[in-house]
């Protein structure tokens, strides 16, 4: 049975329409990623699986109870957790964790484990009577998680875990998630960042509350299977996507740092045409080198050939 | 409600750690009675008096020491005509006694003697007093005059002998504090809980509790009740205080006053979480707080302001204001003693209208969280 299981899923806000009939599946275990601009639908999403927003149509069941009929069934399903990291900042480190174990109904022998597990996993031993406004932001960010997950739902909903956390603390809190899936918890997370959805072993691109594309990174860069694309090293990025902007070979371009992507159209393997054009154009071509897809590729890709709303 | 009791026992952790919260609820209470306790009092005593005796008889120094005598006037000095209006203007005597020559003869021969007291209006409450005192000590003094002149009768036909029933020296003190205590029972309950529950949205853990499996009412008895504790906490410190400084009587049973506080103070949170299911941010909360506590049980629950000489519409108003009940009730059993068979009908006012804005609330809540 699938933990989360979305059917034409639609929510109207008057006459705006937030997320537009999404249907998808998550299994158990999985880490399923959202990946979409601001506005694109993600959050709105996510609170109606979570029983806090009800659907305009369609349905939903998460953990087997429909979202609709028990939300508070779903409730005690399942762990929250937004960027805001919702912790009470005047109370300390085990102030908030007593009060989030109070309103799952946590007590006893059971409480104090988790409460071990959580001072543990969010590297807080010690530390218990410090106040929350006072703690880093990466520590904070795993003490939300701990105080989300301090029920032990087998679902877990992250909505843009990362935003104003430090590299080295995301990645460690992308280790939390993986052991959480080994642990066979379903996470369903969503985020702007490329390299976090690398993680995700499942991913659905949204765009304008539609479901854009869904599938494995490698499944969704399956688009990109006859087209191939390079990366050019030149010595005016702007200056060589305007070149390039008529070339029949060349699909679209796109900036990556301070090269160039160029998709080029299906049987065009030839790159001797592109250094022709660039050098005519006045530009130094320092290297040109057919490259996989990255994830942010398949994403500008999918973005392009969405409707616009 | 263990659910309950885990939200409330944050709630007071967090009232505790918030020095700011902490003061509003527990200071200002105690400032705001010692500010109005004592600044705003309307008993008139010690008037500065001049005398201006042009008879000086025996008669027109019983006149004067008639005056002197009582509590309420400290005789200045004898003044000449034409300096009663330099000293009213420089405020030096607030009332001059002129006792025209050949009053004393007047007196003795039983004619009517006019006396003259002139008082200075500039502020118009004190002036009705003063005269009130001055007509007060005349009267007395006339009778005692016609009581001499008859001797036969021994009695004058009609005399009155008034006696103020729970506060009879009139001492503004004991009608105030009452209306204290309504007043900032009011200001904490409403405002604090307000507040409070606008703060969890702004910050964000409002949605993280609503995530929770956890019911609107275990959530909203959670959150008001560490309110409802200082707030009782407070309006009690207040009655203590003004029994000590005020010499406030309390005639009535302790468990009615409490009783009669915690109805009060269960209006006052529901009009508060009222509030916040109508405001996004703390400021307009504030505003809309102070609107709808601070204004009417200031103005129009017979704090200061009678009601019975508003005009019609004005009290028809006051109706749906809890604090003209509450005052009611509190100066019932603090001033005189009575019990439930007396202030039942206003008890009954009090938990409709707790049972009302706390029902609208939990509706409002609910179709929030929904």
């Amino acid at each position: 049975m699938n933990a989360i299981t979305v059917r034409d899923l639609t929510r109207r806000f008057g006459d705006f329409v937030a997320v537009d009939r999404v249907s998808f599946d998550v299994a158990p275990g999985e880490i399923f990623g959202f990946l979409g601009a601001n506005g694109a639908g993600k959050s709105t999403t996510i609170r109606m699986l979570c029983g806090l927003l009800k659907p305009t149509s369609g349905s939903a069941s998460v953990g087997g109870l429909d979202v609709t009929r028990d939300p508070e069934g779903v409730k005690r399903r399942i762990g929250y957790m937004s960027q805001r990291f919702s912790l009470y900042e005047k109370l300390t480190v085990d102030e908030n964790i007593r009060f989030y174990g109070g309103i799952y109904g946590l007590s006893g022998a059971r409480f104090e484990a988790r409460r071990r597990f959580v001072i543990e996993m969010a590297g807080l031993e010690g530390r218990g009577r410090s106040l929350t406004r006072d703690l880093p932001g990466g520590v904070r960010q795993r003490l939300a998680l701990g105080c989300a997950i301090l029920h032990e739902p087998p679902i877990v909903f992250l909505d843009e875990p990362t935003g104003g956390v430090d590299p080295l603390s995301r990645r460690r809190f992308w280790t939390l998630i993986d052991t959480l899936s080994t642990g066979g918890v379903t996470v369903l997370v969503t985020t702007h960042y490329m390299d976090e959805a690398e993680h995700c072993h499942r991913l659905a691109i949204m765009h304008a509350g539609r479901l854009a594309a869904i599938g494995s990174t490698s499944e969704l860069k399956q688009v990109f299977a006859d087209r191939p694309i390079v990366e050019i090293d030149s010595s005016n990025a702007i200056e060589a996507m305007r070149a390039l902007k008529d070339l029949p070979s060349v699909e679209k371009t796109s900036v990556f740092g301070t090269a160039v992507h160029a998709v080029l159209r299906p049987g065009a393997a030839d790159t001797g045409a592109l250094t022709r054009r660039l050098t005519a154009a006045g530009l130094q071509v320092r290297a040109i080198v057919p490259v996989p897809p990255s994830l942010e590729d398949v994403f500008l890709d999918v973005m392009d050939r969405s409707p616009q709303p | 409600m263990k659910k309950a009791l885990a939200v409330g026992r944050k709630e007071f952790r967090q009232i505790v750690r918030d020095r700011r919260t902490l003061s509003v609820l527990l200071v200002v209470p105690i400032l705001f009675l010692l500010l109005f306790g004592y600044a705003l009092n309307w008993d008139v005593r010690h008037v500065r008096l001049a005398v201006d005796d042009q008879d000086h008889t025996t008669q027109s120094r019983d006149l004067v020491s008639a005056f002197v005598d009582s509590d309420y006037f400290d005789l200045v000095g004898a003044v000449r005509q034409d300096q009663i209006r330099g000293l009213m203007n420089r405020g030096d005597v607030r009332a001059v006694l002129v006792i025209p020559s050949g009053t004393g003869r007047r007196l003795l021969a039983g004619r009517t003697a006019p006396i003259q007291v002139l008082i200075n209006g500039d502020d118009a409450n004190t002036a009705t007093t003063v005269m009130g005192y001055a007509q007060a000590l005349l009267n007395g003094l006339s009778t005692e005059y016609r009581l001499a002149r008859y001797p036969v009768t021994g009695r004058p036909p009609v005399t009155v002998e008034p006696r103020i029933w729970y506060n009879p020296e009139l001492r503004s003190a004991l009608f105030l504090v009452p209306g204290l205590i309504a007043y900032i029972a009011m200001l904490t309950a409403v405002i604090s809980t307000a507040l409070s529950v606008v703060r969890e949205k702004e910050l964000g853990t409002m949605e993280q509790v609503r995530m929770a499996p956890l019911g609107t009412l275990s959530y909203v008895t959670g959150k008001s009740l560490p309110y409802f504790l200082v707030s009782m906490i407070s309006s009690l410190g207040i009655v203590v205080v003004a029994m000590w400084l005020f010499d406030l009587p309390m005639r009535g049973s302790w468990p009615l006053l409490v009783l009669a506080i915690a109805l009060f103070l269960a209006g006052g949170l529901g009009l508060g979480l009222l509030v916040s299911t109508v405001s996004d941010s703390q400021q307009v909360a504030f505003q809309i707080a102070a609107l709808v506590s601070f204004m009417p049980t200031l103005l129009l629950s017979g704090f200061i302001f009678p009601i019975a000489s508003m005009p019609v519409w004005l009290q028809v108003t006051t109706y749906v204001v809890p604090a003209r009940y509450f005052l009611v009730v509190l100066r019932g059993i603090v001033l005189k003693g009575v019990g439930l068979p007396i202030v039942w009908p206003d008890m009954l006012a009090l938990v409709a209208f707790a049972g009302v804005v706390l029902g609208l609330a939990a509706v409002r809540l609910r179709r929030e969280w929904a």
